[in-house]
């Protein structure tokens, strides 16, 4: 019972903990520019770069300290002169290609790349293959004779049943 | 016949790779400093404020750098463990106290015991970045050059020494200095 306790506070404490974080460390610090082309590049390159904490935001978005620290790091790069390329390296160096959404073309990303295309070929092919099986025969004189019976039986037969 | 188990080939390949995922854990990047010098540092020291801590300390032994903070509730879990690692003489622990107040730290060191050789005092969260820190605890593993051997991300347990930790530490502490 006790056990039980510690764990419900615990996971109160887990519930409560993240919002305390991002009230008193929100990503408000104002960044100030010295022109709108460089908060445009601020802007663009934190969104090209992912949040760690976060994994599905960017660091544009995230109001996670670390995001909050490395927006810091590159406004600090940026004012410092460094090249955009230069500072992905910074962030890449650190904390790996996971940081980029667009990661590079490399050996070990050649499959995330091209996969889907892959895919998509392979899918082709299958119904290529699946589609150009069925076989036409040209049908015989029995056959179109029962057909044409058919098509003329059938506006009487339906008339019946009216 | 054939045609009829395709559907089945194909659930069974969907059914590996969708498991396959279960088990990875997303949250663990692999870090791209393995195998690569401990980034340079130098802080004060926790304790000592007037004393540096610097990344060359590490030098000359295998040694684990365990980051942590007052606020990190899974800090608490592993701390433990580190205690008793340390205690036992199973591993040199430092400590590396991050984006933490200094008398916060000192009050959980003082409450919870210290297992760490030193820690540095990191306020700034700077030396985490250089050290690609995003979820604290991490611990790395350093040889006796002070490279970076391996990086456990979350807290240490009996388990997560015992099998991977430990088998590290033997293997650098064989190697040649």
């Amino acid at each position: 019972m006790k056990q039980f306790f510690t764990l419900t506070a615990l996971l109160m404490l887990c519930l409560v903990s993240p919002l305390t974080i991002s009230n008193s460390f929100a990503g408000d610090v104002p960044f100030e520019f010295s022109s709108p082309e460089e908060q445009e590049r601020f802007k663009k390159l934190t969104e090209e770069l992912r949040c760690l904490v976060c994994q599905n935001q960017s660091l544009a978005d995230s109001h996670a300290e670390l995001a909050q620290d490395l927006r810091n790091e590159v406004y600090r790069e940026m004012k410092a002169g460094n090249s955009n390329e230069e500072i992905i390296r910074y962030l890449v160096d650190r904390y790996g290609d996971f940081v980029l959404y667009r990661p590079p073309l490399k050996g070990t990303t050649y499959l995330l790349w091209f996969g889907p295309f892959m895919f998509l070929v392979i899918g082709a092919l299958i119904a290529f293959l699946l589609l150009r099986k069925k076989p036409v025969r040209e049908i015989t004189e029995e056959e179109r004779q029962r057909a044409t019976e058919l098509l003329r039986d059938t506006p009487q037969e339906e008339g019946k049943k009216s | 016949m054939i045609r009829k188990l395709v559907p089945l080939l194909l659930f069974i390949v969907l059914a590996v790779f969708l498991g396959i995922g279960l088990t990875l854990n997303p949250r663990e990047v692999p870090s791209p400093l393995i195998d690569k010098p401990l980034p340079g540092f130098s802080l004060s020291k926790v304790k000592q404020a007037d004393q540096t801590f610097a990344s060359t300390d590490l030098k000359g032994q295998v040694s684990l750098l365990n980051v942590w903070a007052s606020w990190c509730v899974a800090c608490r879990v592993e701390h433990p463990v580190l205690v008793k690692l340390a205690r036992s003489g199973q591993a040199n622990i430092y400590g590396l106290n991050y984006k933490d107040k200094r008398e916060d730290a000192l009050r959980w060191l003082e409450y919870y015991d210290d297992p760490y050789q030193y820690s540095g005092f990191d306020n700034l969260g700077k030396t985490g970045i250089d050290l690609g820190v995003y979820g604290v605890p991490e611990t790395f593993v350093i040889d006796k050059q002070g490279v970076i051997r391996y990086k456990h991300i979350g807290p240490i347990t009996d388990e997560v020494f015992a099998e991977k930790i430990r088998p590290i530490i033997q293997q650098l502490e064989a190697a040649p200095q």
